[in-house]
Formats: structure tokens, C-alpha cells, sequence
């Protein structure tokens, strides 16, 4: 129970040290996340981004540390129980079920929900988001667009109705005016309450609707601040924004 | 010759659909657990053959009660089927938790959990073999019989250029059970909330989990289903064959697996396929290989003959009939 007391952010990182294979990934994040907030964790390619995700989501197990979410501990989770509780990952690199169609993707989302009216109405609320995905329920999801299986990655989400969203590196491979969509949604759940945490290579984008921002660098945590004294900031200016 | 052959096409055709049947829903249980978990799993087929061996069992044990003439044999059969079904898909289950789960667990290489797998094939043929040798005094069991009533398909007085086709009452149980199976398999994995599941954790296990979805239960849904089918085919087979022995789960299993390559391993439609057409080749060459080759070869070659057919779709088609050669956006 002293663990409980420790903490009273919505999701607190503190000192995980994560490990591929031999490779330690992580030498001791410390990160949080505050209620109804946008965080954004930015650095280059290898720098720890998707391992701090894949820690939280129970994907990657920390060696060392500890992670609460609402007070709990989810450290030694494995990924489906920490998806119970309310945090949904959209995978870098999108990762549609390529043979399942737009309709089984969503409702694999709402895996663990009974209730089919609740099921059909998020699946409307998704389809308010992406009207594209409506046209096109019935094709299978690899046969799609990148643009599209960014948005369904998200609708599949969406479905799990989150109370934090982490999206990994929603950006990658877009054209910027679908970046822009993706960008402008991301705005509009958060306006409606929803928590992000979003990691992104594209700090300039990611920093402008970020409450605040972590900058990562091999593993390690060397800047925070609010999102608009990043974007500012020399290092940051330097080496991601150059 | 072809007259010959063209004689004895509706005994080939009702012999050959029966074994295709048995080799299909087989070949399923090898399918789906490739889908899932890239192994082979080799144990499968002595799951075929104890489901086999638990049917005699509980056959013997219904005499023994005297249930078997207070009881009708459809009645009986439903008992034994089920119950030996049920029994079989727990020992899957099982299986998986004791043998192969620790591995995956580890992260050990695929090859740790094929070699895995022959061993619990071992254990299961010995284990059965001990019991039965125990409880009968012979480890080849002849089981006892329920559907033996004889029928002949007098299609020579309609088309003369045909011979007549024999069967027994046990063809049409194989035949409706076996049908009613793959059905039930095909809607349970394209229409069920677990059969998505299945669906979603054989294309990406490690995003289903992210979604919510034990990965785990789902295997050991996947093996439940897969060796409870297993069982009841041996059961089938049983009845359908009369005698069994605790290896003759290798051989089948050997042939089920071809034919679930022969459709595309990992393609459940493609293991029903393959394996109909696995029994319907076989039984054609066990029929016509000795007039085909003018007495050259008998029909103890037609597993020579089959396998002949795999090799050659598989030199032109690798993946398999129904096998996806797609690539997958990233």
C-alpha cells in the first residue's frame, strides 16, 4: 500500500531500466503524466522512444524501476492487463491486422467489452473521426492506404475507449496534409478529454500541441519542459528541429 | 484400363472421400496451431490416436455396464464421441502448458519446440501402449462395433460402365460427423468474437495483446479445439476402421500434415481441401496403381504416389494451393 502513496500523477515512470535481449535500451526514465494532458517524447532513431512505450504498454518488462498508473503498480504486467486498465498503444509502424477486414480490426479493439450497443457505439464515434474507414469496412486492412491504416491503428485504439492514448510515431511515412488529419484528431480527442502520450520524430509538430515534451537521448531523459520552451530551447533547436 | 479404372471410381470415390474426411479435420488441428504458433506440432497425431484409444475405452467400458443393448448406437456413439473428444482437447491444453508454454515463455528457437513436440509424440504412444497392453494384454485393440450394417449403392444397373460401391453404416457416421466438424470449425473461426481472436493473434501476436487479448487463453483455446477435433476423428476412425493401434497415430499424422501443406499450412479452408484430396488421391492409387503400371507396382505404393503429388505441387506452388504469397505493407 506505501506503493499507492508514492504517486499521484495519472501515470508515473520512475527509474525503469529496460533491456533487449543484452542491450539495456533504457538506463533509468523518469517520466509523468498528468490527467488531460499532451506529452511528447521526442529523439532520434535508437534513442529509447519505443522501449519507454513498449515498457508501459508490458510489452518490454523493465529490468529496474517502477510504473503506476491511477495509483497502480503495472510494472510487472503483461501487455493485455495493462490494456485493461485503460492504456492503448498505437504500434509504430501502424500494425493492421493485414488479413482481418477495417470491421474485425475495430472490433478487435473492443475485445474485452460485452456489451454490443457499447461496441456499436464507439464503432460510431470511431467512424465520426475516420469517415474514411466507414467506406470501407468490409476490405481487408492490409489492403490500404498508409493514411488509412494510420487512422484505423487509431480507430482500433479508440475502440478499446482509452484513458491514455500512446502513439508511436504516428507521423512516419505520411504525406504532410495526412499528417495534418492525423495531427488535427489527435488536437480534437484531447480537447474532449482524452490523455496522450506521443512519441514522434517529428519534434516541430509533435512540440506545437504538446502540453509538455521529454527529450530522449541513448536511453536516457536530458530535457523536459512545456512544449512551447522546447521548441525554443538550443539543444532542441539543434538537433531535432535543425 | 481406363474402363477398369472408370469401374471401380465409386468405391474409390467412397472410400477416398471417408479417409479425405479423416485427414481434413486432422490436418486442421496441425493447421491452426502452425498459424498461431509457427510450430509444427508434431504430438497432434497421438492425440488422433488416443482420442481413438479413450472411444474403445469407454466402448468396452459401456459392455462392461451393459448399457450398450439398453442404449441405442446413435445414442452411445454421441456419448463416446463427445466425452472422448472433451477428454482430448483438456490433454491439449495440457500439453501445451506443460511443454510447449515454458519455451515460448524462454524464448526458445522454434526448433526447441519441434523437437519438443516428437518427444510428447513418444510419451503419448508409449503411455498409450502401456495401458492398453495393461487393460487387454495386446497394445492392438480391436474395437467394438456399432455401425456395421452393409450397403451397397447399386449404381451399375443405371450406368453399367460402373461398378457397385459398398459401404458401411459407419461411412455415413464418419461422413455426417466429419462435415458437421468443419462446418462448425469454419463459423467458429470466421464468425466468432475467439475465432477473431485467433484470427488476430495469428497475424500479430504481439498487437492483439496490446488490444486486450490474452494471447495466452487464446492458444490454449486454439490447442482445445484443435486435439478435442483430433480425438473425435480418432474416435471416428475407430469405428470406421475397427482396429487401432497406438502408432497409428504417426502415419496418419504424417499424411494430415502433408495435406495441410498440400492447401497452405496456416489456411484452415486449405487444410480441408488438402486433406480430401490427400484421401481421395490415395485411395485412387491404392485402387489403379497395379493396372496403371501394368502390375509393376501394387497398391502398397499409393503413399508413394500421394507424396509424388505433394512434391510436384510444391515444386510449382510453394506456398501451398490456397497459401498467401503476400507481402505486407509496413
Amino acid at each position: 500500500m506505501t506503493e499507492m502513496a508514492s504517486t499521484n500523477h495519472f501515470l508515473e515512470v520512475k527509474q525503469i531500466e529496460s533491456f533487449y535481449g543484452q542491450i539495456q535500451a533504457l538506463n533509468g526514465v523518469d517520466l509523468y503524466i498528468d490527467k488531460g494532458e499532451i506529452v511528447t517524447l521526442i529523439g532520434s532513431n535508437g534513442a529509447g522512444k519505443s522501449t519507454t512505450l513498449k515498457s508501459i504498454s508490458g510489452q518490454v518488462q523493465p529490468k529496474k524501476g517502477t510504473i503506476h498508473f491511477e495509483g497502480k503498480e503495472i510494472h510487472k504486467n503483461q501487455a493485455h492487463q495493462t490494456a485493461l486498465l485503460g492504456i492503448a498503444q498505437v504500434p509504430e509502424g501502424r500494425r493492421i491486422f493485414p488479413r482481418l477486414t477495417v470491421r474485425e480490426n475495430l472490433l478487435v479493439g473492443a475485445f474485452a467489452v460485452k456489451d454490443k450497443k457499447a461496441i456499436a457505439d464507439r464503432m460510431e464515434r470511431v467512424c465520426g473521426y475516420f469517415p474514411r474507414l466507414k467506406e470501407r469496412m468490409d476490405q481487408p486492412g492490409g489492403t490500404m492506404s498508409g493514411g488509412e491504416q494510420q487512422m484505423l491503428a487509431m480507430g482500433r485504439a479508440l475502440m478499446m475507449k482509452p484513458k491514455l492514448l500512446m502513439l508511436d510515431e504516428p507521423s512516419m511515412g505520411l504525406a504532410p496534409i495526412i499528417v495534418q488529419q492525423i495531427f488535427d484528431i489527435i488536437k480534437e480527442l484531447n480537447k474532449e478529454g482524452m490523455t496522450i502520450l506521443l512519441v514522434e520524430q517529428n519534434a516541430y509538430q509533435a512540440l506545437q500541441i504538446a502540453n509538455r515534451g521529454y527529450v530522449i537521448q541513448t536511453g536516457n531523459i536530458v530535457l523536459e519542459g512545456k512544449g512551447s520552451e522546447l521548441m525554443t530551447n538550443q539543444l532542441v533547436r539543434e538537433a531535432y528541429l535543425a | 484400363m481406363l474402363q477398369h479404372i472408370i469401374q471401380l471410381l465409386p468405391q474409390v470415390l467412397v472410400d477416398g472421400i471417408t479417409l479425405g474426411f479423416v485427414y481434413a479435420v486432422v490436418a486442421i488441428g496441425y493447421t491452426m496451431v502452425y498459424g498461431i504458433l509457427e510450430l509444427i506440432n508434431f504430438a497432434h497425431g497421438d492425440i488422433f490416436m488416443t482420442g481413438a484409444f479413450i472411444g474403445s475405452g469407454f466402448l468396452f467400458l459401456f459392455i462392461s455396464l451393459g448399457l450398450m443393448s439398453s442404449l441405442p448406437a446413435l445414442l452411445v456413439f454421441l456419448i463416446v464421441i463427445i466425452l472422448s473428444a472433451m477428454i482430448t482437447g483438456g490433454m491439449g491444453v495440457a500439453i501445451e502448458r506443460v511443454a510447449y508454454r515454458p519455451l515460448r515463455k524462454r524464448n526458445a528457437p522454434k526448433l526447441i519446440a519441434l523437437i519438443t513436440s516428437i518427444g510428447i509424440s513418444f510419451i503419448l504412444e508409449d503411455l498409450v501402449r502401456f495401458i492398453a497392453e495393461w487393460k487387454t494384454g495386446n497394445y492392438i485393440v480391436t474395437a467394438p462395433s456399432l455401425f456395421n450394417h452393409t450397403f451397397t449403392i447399386d449404381i451399375h444397373s443405371i450406368m453399367p460402365f460402373f461398378n457397385n460401391a459398398k459401404f458401411q453404416s459407419s461411412f455415413i457416421v464418419v461422413l455426417v460427423v466429419t462435415i458437421i466438424m468443419l462446418i462448425g470449425l469454419d463459423l467458429f473461426v470466421n464468425k466468432t468474437k475467439w475465432g477473431m481472436a485467433m484470427r488476430a493473434v495469428a497475424q500479430d501476436r504481439e498487437t492483439a495483446s496490446l488490444m486486450t487479448i490474452n494471447v495466452n487463453r487464446v492458444i490454449s483455446v486454439t490447442f482445445f479445439v484443435g486435439s478435442a477435433l483430433g480425438g473425435a476423428t480418432g474416435v471416428l476412425f475407430m469405428l470406421q476402421y475397427g482396429t487401432i493401434d497406438p502408432y497409428i497415430g504417426f502415419i496418419l499424422g504424417i499424411k494430415a500434415f502433408t495435406a495441410a501443406v498440400l492447401g497452405g499450412i496456416g489456411n484452415i479452408r486449405g487444410a480441408m481441401f488438402g486433406g480430401l484430396m490427400l484421401g481421395l488421391i490415395e485411395m485412387f492409387a491404392a485402387a489403379n496403381l497395379s493396372t496403371l503400371t501394368g502390375g509393376l507396382f501394387g497398391s502398397e505404393y499409393k503413399d508413394v504416389f500421394a507424396f509424388i503429388i505433394l512434391i510436384l505441387v510444391l515444386i510449382f506452388k510453394p506456398e501451398g494451393l490456397f497459401g498467401k504469397a503476400t507481402i505486407e505493407k509496413v
